[in-house]
């Protein structure tokens, strides 16, 4: 575990960068530091590889101070990703990646195969290997990036901003690889980032620093949500955080109704009995079990069932898997107001209306008031 | 034709002997040039108030004539090519100073802490990663000292017979045959050219990491400079 115990930073200059911040980190989960421009995060993270030394307390990595070990044995066993890459323009991607190994005496042909692998782990294709930093994308040099901070398969990752040079699709991609990567290989990663919703996205923990280097909040994501420590937290977390915060519930205890789906043979009887039902609309389904579309059941001709006339029934959500943020977004954006849940093949699970994915809401908050501490850190998150 | 490479005998070489002397004695100071400044641009990173100063010292040196320096110089070291090829040393810290100082700090800022968070001590920070990446600087700065060494050997013909090709140029006067002056200058403008090809075919060799053409992928911003015109042909009337 990474203890930071009561550490300041003042800079010659008199900046206090960081002031008296105590953290632990717990190991093989995701700690997010997040906070204002100029808060000091990147401050906070250099005095973890001793790229910036404290002016005042000390850090702990595993009960040790870290100014117990040579600088540099302490930084090659911890990978450090920044933005924009800061790849090694004159040399190859993969002696970009094989740098480390090779510092630590690998022979070349062991760093290279090493630097091979790490390129299928963080999604390169085995094309790249020859090329040079230029020939690749923003979003490319930085799977680079972190395939060569996890070359000598360091237990720890420092990122600052890693992804925020990136276009938001390449940014999404690179943060679900990222979760991916660490499910797979469970390192304890320190992120800096100024994106509260990245943190809250891909953080077992967040800490939310204020200006002037102070701690104003260290609590697992939905915490941050639900309980926000002060005003400062508050409107640091954004205007929409109630939406947010439902990210954090399963829809796994939506009453879906499967009354209301058709499949496109049916016949009059079963499309009559189906418009008896609860809902104005029925959903029909291909043969396949796939939703195609809404109507309204008088307009549905047993045998005639025209797929180009039904109402578009948008993007449905998987039932169980995603959250209550994303059964609501599927019931908002929906021309009907109900929303369409599939199972993991694509198939229609049932539709459930706005008004009980509000009581699942309700239900959610209430266990949440009762059981303040349901969602822990370390507990796989609901992501959508 | 046959003339016109007829070298008189006083010279006591032939056409290809006096390319010879020529290049020992336009690169042999180039080449020390460059070990010279290689510490010294690294210092001046090192520490940046240096930086100014020393810029300041390597004009004032550029700026003394030639003349003056043999003046001096021919005290200790008589007519021979270490009179010439000394202050052609000291011409060329005036352009390979700047030019690694550059190339250096050009490095972004993000490979350096890169580097430094791999592990990388300074020495081997400055080997592996800020020398590469400022060769290509390094190589437009050796350009423009080659080309300006190339035509600066000339004026040792000052000190009795020590120009290599120059020294055609007092032969011509003193025979009275002007396809002698042709030789030697159309000799050391063919001798800059061809060094000068010479250098940017080690420099696309050393840099397979640097984009090609104008359509070749995205720059990185590497602060490589533009390739050097030919300013120094200019400093041939020294
Ligand atoms: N080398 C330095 N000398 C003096 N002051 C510094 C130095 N580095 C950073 N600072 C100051 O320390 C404070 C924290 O800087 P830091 O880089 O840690 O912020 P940050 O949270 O990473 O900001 P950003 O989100 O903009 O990257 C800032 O006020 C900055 O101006
Ligand atoms: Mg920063």
């Amino acid at each position: 575990m990474i203890r930071i115990d009561s550490v300041t930073k003042r800079y010659p200059d008199g900046t206090v960068a960081v002031d008296r911040l105590s953290l632990d980190i717990p190991d093989r989960s995701i700690t997010v530091l997040v906070g204002p421009s100029g808060c000091g995060k990147t401050t906070t993270l250099r005095m973890i590889n001793r790229m910036v030394e404290p002016s005042e307390g000390a850090i702990l990595i595993d009960g040790v101070d870290s100014r117990q070990q040579p600088v540099n044995t302490l930084r090659r066993g911890m990978g450090y990703v920044i933005q924009n890459a800061g790849l090694f323009q004159h040399r190859t991607i993969v002696d970009n990646i094989a740098t480390v190994p090779r510092m630590l005496g690998w022979s070349k042909d062991k760093a290279r195969a090493r630097a091979r692998e790490l390129m299928e782990r963080v999604g390169l294709d085995a094309s790249f290997a020859k090329r040079y930093p230029y020939q690749l994308s923003g979003g490319q040099q930085q799977r680079v990036g972190v395939a060569r901070a996890l070359a000598a398969d360091p237990p720890v990752l420092l990122m600052d901003e890693p992804f925020s040079a990136v276009d938001p699709v390449v940014r999404k991609g690179l943060q679900d690889e990222l979760l991916r990567i660490q499910a797979e290989l469970g390192k304890t990663i320190v992120f800096v980032t100024h994106d509260i919703d990245e943190a809250v996205k891909l953080g077992t923990m967040v800490a939310v620093l204020r200006t002037g280097g102070r701690l104003a909040q260290f609590a697992p994501p939905a915490e941050l949500l639900s309980d926000p420590a002060d005003a400062f937290v508050e409107d640091f977390l954004g205007a929409d955080r109630g939406i947010r915060r439902l990210s954090f519930f399963s829809s796994a205890g939506l009453e879906l109704l499967t009354a209301p789906v058709v499949a496109i043979d049916a016949t009059a009887e079963q499309i009559a009995a189906r418009g008896a039902a609860e809902s104005p609309y029925v959903l029909v389904t291909g043969l396949d079990g796939r939703p195609l579309g809404w109507s309204e059941p008088d307009r549905l001709t047993a045998g005639q069932i025209d797929v180009g006339r039904l109402l578009a029934c948008g993007r449905p959500f998987v039932a169980g898997q995603d959250s209550l943020r994303a059964a609501l977004d599927c019931a908002v954006l929906s021309p009907t107001g109900w929303a369409v849940a599939v199972d993991h093949e694509g198939r229609a699970a049932g539709v459930v209306s706005q008004d009980s994915i509000a009581e699942a809401i309700r239900g959610a908050h209430a266990a949440g008031r009762e059981e303040p501490k349901t969602i822990k850190a370390g507990a796989r998150k609901v992501i959508r | 034709m046959n003339r016109f490479f007829d070298i008189p005998s006083d010279l006591q070489h032939d056409w290809l002997g006096l390319i010879g002397l020529h290049l020992r004695e336009a690169l042999l100071p180039v080449l020390a040039g460059l070990l010279l400044a290689l510490p010294l641009a690294q210092l001046c990173v090192r520490l940046r108030w240096l930086y100014p100063p020393v810029l300041w010292a390597t004009t004032v040196l550029y700026a003394i004539p030639s003349l003056a320096f043999f003046v001096v110089l021919i005290d200790y070291t008589g007519q021979t090519e270490l009179t010439v090829m000394i202050p052609l040393t000291i011409y060329t810290l005036m352009v390979l100073v700047p030019a690694i100082v550059d190339g250096v700090r050009s490095v972004p800022q993000e490979t350096l802490a890169a580097a430094t968070a791999m592990g990388f001590g300074p020495v081997r920070r400055y080997a592996q990663v800020q020398l590469p990446i400022a060769v290509p600087a390094i190589i437009a700065g050796l350009r423009v000292a080659t080309v300006s060494s190339i035509s600066l050997v000339s004026v040792g013909m000052l000190i009795g017979n020590q120009g290599a090709l120059g020294n055609l140029l007092h032969d011509a006067q003193i025979y009275n045959r002007p396809e002698l002056a042709w030789n030697s200058v159309l000799t050391s403008a063919a001798l800059a050219v061809l060094a000068d090809v010479l250098l940017v075919v080690v420099r696309v060799l050393l840099t397979p990491w640097m984009p090609t053409g104008r359509s070749g992928g995205r720059s990185r911003g590497a602060g490589v400079r533009p390739d050097p015109a030919v300013p120094a042909l200019e400093d041939a009337a020294r």
